[in-house]
């Protein structure tokens, strides 16, 4: 067991360290959460300065130590995540890469990496959401193209999407799991509407994405046509395994920022507030050092396994907990939308039931891991 | 980096396991439970096998390992129940002739006032006169307390990070033994015609039980390796956490059996409990916790 790094890596550490503060103070200001097209030219702008500066392909191909490392470095540092190119970087891209052609690995990669073209996920339907698999949306093959209609729903930043990954039937007649197909569909073809929703937090983060008849070119195919569901399985992968990782560092900056403001008020003296904030840290780094066991388990670029589902059902209950008790140390002005961390603890709302519920993790725990045995 | 066991210490977690298999197999836990008494020949044995020499410097007659071999060692010590004053008897290699062998049996009065084993003890560290019996929660570690012992440390007391350690390794490998009990029987039991593992709300109790054990082991380890004791204060919260709850979960997974004498689960939870007061207490490290939250600078 060893948790030092490698003077190459402390090398990296330095030079990117050095790199976050000159390019950090040249940000521009950010746009309003409000304004989507906005954020988005913002998020990539960001992700075009990483490009230039090569540090674009860290969630990738990188050993997995250097994207720790850069992880830690840049939340330390206060920089941007990954935004509107949350889907593209960390499971529409990875996926691509393990399942795609040298074709499509040349035509999807690089935007990505370079800033230019976001991805949304068109997974869940108005009646598959737990169930996934149960999804509806039709397609159907006419000459070189597929034809899709049917309708997504909670589509996170579906409004500035180039790109959707999408999950089609294309074979009603199969199984459930069998006749599942994986699309990559262009969000500016005829036929899509999109309809955002207004999320608790007020903003219109996800949206309605309704299919009337979309073409979308068969070489538009991930993986085989009705061997979508393997292919779901290694996104997911990707998203419950390695997406989440980067916030912990980011829960241990509030979380000191809430002692400083508890001990700046006085509540600081109350042992019960004090001791939840002790049990918070407990928590984030024991988070963090399963991160960096995850990290170092798995080789680099490979495909996450279902230990994933530990780390996200753990950390999503802790990241709730963390804005709970920042209400707590704000006292009344927990009630006030302008003060700091009040938006998060909305947004942290989220987190139990976006990419899996809990209920759902549990389940895949117990029988993937455990080994118990399914239900009826 | 890389955060993962050597296979030097594979092997020594398994040594560990395969010896304590050998001697102190669940016949021996339960007739351990009906004769209490510290089994001599056994410590002498764990002492040839160097449990509690592991970190002694060769020059010193020791193994020479280091606190991630230890917490190995201990974690498999807390996985098969193994009674006695195991820490403070490793504590004392080196200092107290025979305890790095097994000949001596060393025990140590805790800050608030507690002494496990002292009536077995060939040494004690620390004052215990006028200590009385009590009737010990946990029928395999005999308790008793000091005159003076208000069952709290003075708030200025720092304890030893290195036996807040070992106490969470064993509470790691008592909760992974916890784990390993509610998925047996889940697996084994039937009701409605299919193994109750079958059932949801049976199989997020265990879910949550793994989880629990997941994050203590990262935390545990980390701690192993980092030696800093804020990461051990912050081991021994999240080890006692999956110790207690997880023989709780335990218990319920159980059903009536849980909650009889001859199932295991309650003579996990109470070794669970006696631990938690050891070495300074919970309360200690989350003020530890609380106090590096504050003074961590540009962390
Ligand atoms: C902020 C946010 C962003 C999202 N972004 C996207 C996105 O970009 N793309 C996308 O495709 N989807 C997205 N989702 C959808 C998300 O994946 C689903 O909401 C989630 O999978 C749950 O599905 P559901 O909402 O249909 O709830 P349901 O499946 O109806 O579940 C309702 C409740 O029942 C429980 N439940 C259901 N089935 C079981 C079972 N078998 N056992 C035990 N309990 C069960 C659930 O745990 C939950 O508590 C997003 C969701 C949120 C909240």
């Amino acid at each position: 067991m060893d948790l030092s790094y490698s003077p190459e890596e402390e090398d990296f550490r330095a030079r990117l360290r050095d790199w976050l503060g000159k390019a950090l103070p040249a940000l521009p200001p950010k746009p309003s959460p409000d304004d989507w097209p906005g954020r988005r030219a913002w998020d990539l702008g960001w992700q075009r300065m990483l490009y230039d500066a090569g540090y674009a392909h860290v969630h990738w191909d990188a050993e997995p130590t250097t994207r720790l490392i850069f992880l830690e470095e840049t939340e330390k540092a206060g920089a941007p995540y990954v935004g509107a190119n949350f889907v593209g970087l960390l499971h529409a891209g990875p996926t691509i890469a393990a399942e795609g052609t040298d074709a499509q690995r040349a035509r999807w990669l690089e935007p990505i990496l370079r800033g230019e073209e976001v991805w949304c996920q068109g997974f869940s339907e108005p009646d598959a959401g737990s169930d996934l698999a149960a999804l509806r949306t039709r397609a159907w093959r006419d000459g070189d193209d597929y034809v899709v209609s049917g309708s997504k729903i909670w589509t996170s930043h579906a409004e500035v999407a180039d790109w959707c990954e999408l999950l089609v039937r294309t074979d009603p007649t199969a199984a459930k799991h069998r006749g599942i197909t994986w699309l990559a569909m262009p969000m500016d073809a005829p036929g899509i509407t999109v309809r955002p929703l207004r999320t608790l937090a007020g903003s219109a983060e996800f949206a309605e994405v309704f299919l009337d008849e979309v073409r979308v070119p068969a070489a538009h195919r991930v993986g085989e046509e009705n061997d979508g569901w393997r292919v779901t399985m290694v996104t997911l992968s990707f998203e419950r395994g390695t997406a989440f990782v980067g916030e912990v560092v980011a829960c241990r900056r509030v979380l000191g920022e809430l002692a400083r403001a508890a001990h700046a008020d006085g509540r600081w003296d109350d042992p019960v507030l004090r001791r939840r904030l002790a049990l918070l840290e407990a928590e984030f780094r024991a988070l963090w050092r399963l991160t960096q066991w995850n990290v170092s388990e798995a080789s680099a670029g490979g495909v996450p396994g279902v230990g994933g589902s530990i780390f996200k059902l753990r950390y999503s209950h802790a990241r709730q907990e963390l804005y709970d008790t920042a209400a707590d140390v704000l006292g009344d002005a927990a009630l006030d939308l302008d003060r700091p961390w009040v938006l998060d603890r909305l947004s942290s709302l989220s987190y139990t039931i976006a990419a899996g519920t809990s209920q759902i993790q549990r389940t895949i725990v117990a029988e993937r891991i455990l080994g118990l045995p399914k239900g009826r | 980096m890389r955060f993962r066991l050597t296979d030097d210490q594979r092997a020594l977690r398994q040594g560990v396991r395969d010896l304590l298999a050998r001697r102190f197999d669940r016949d021996a836990l339960r007739a351990a439970v009906e004769r209490p008494g510290l089994d001599r020949a056994l410590w002498r044995e764990l002492g040839a096998a160097g449990f509690f020499a592991l970190r002694l410097p060769e020059a010193a007659g020791g193994v020479g390992l280091g606190l991630p071999e230890a917490v190995l060692a201990f974690e498999e010590a807390g996985r098969a129940l193994l009674p006695g004053p195991l820490a403070a008897t490793h504590l004392a290699a080196g200092r107290v002739p025979g305890a790095a062998e097994g000949e001596t049996v060393v025990t140590a009065v805790d800050p608030g006032g507690l002494v496990e084993w002292l009536a077995e003890a060939d040494v004690v560290e620390g004052d215990a006169t006028g200590a009385v019996s009590l009737r010990s929660v946990d029928p395999l570690t005999p308790l008793h307390r000091t005159a003076g012992g208000s069952g709290q440390p003075a708030a200025d007391h720092v304890a030893d990070p290195v036996a807040v350690l070992l106490t969470a390794a064993e509470q790691l490998g008592t909760a992974t033994r916890a784990c390993e009990l509610a998925v047996q029987h889940a697996r084994a039991r039937e009701q409605f015609g299919q193994p109750i593992g079958a059932f949801q709300a049976v199989k997020h109790l265990c879910a949550e039980l793994l989880v629990r054990v997941e994050v203590a082991r990262a935390a545990v380890y980390a701690a192993a390796v980092t030696a800093d004791p804020g990461d051990i204060a912050a081991a021994r919260l999240l080890a006692d956490e999956a110790a207690v709850r997880g023989a709780r979960d335990c218990l319920q997974v159980h059903g009536g059996m849980g909650f009889t004498w001859e199932a295991d689960v309650h003579l996990l939870l109470k070794r669970a409990w006696v631990r938690t007061r050891r070495a300074g207490g919970g309360t200690e490290s989350e003020e530890l916790l609380a106090r590096e939250l504050l003074t961590a600078a540009g962390r």
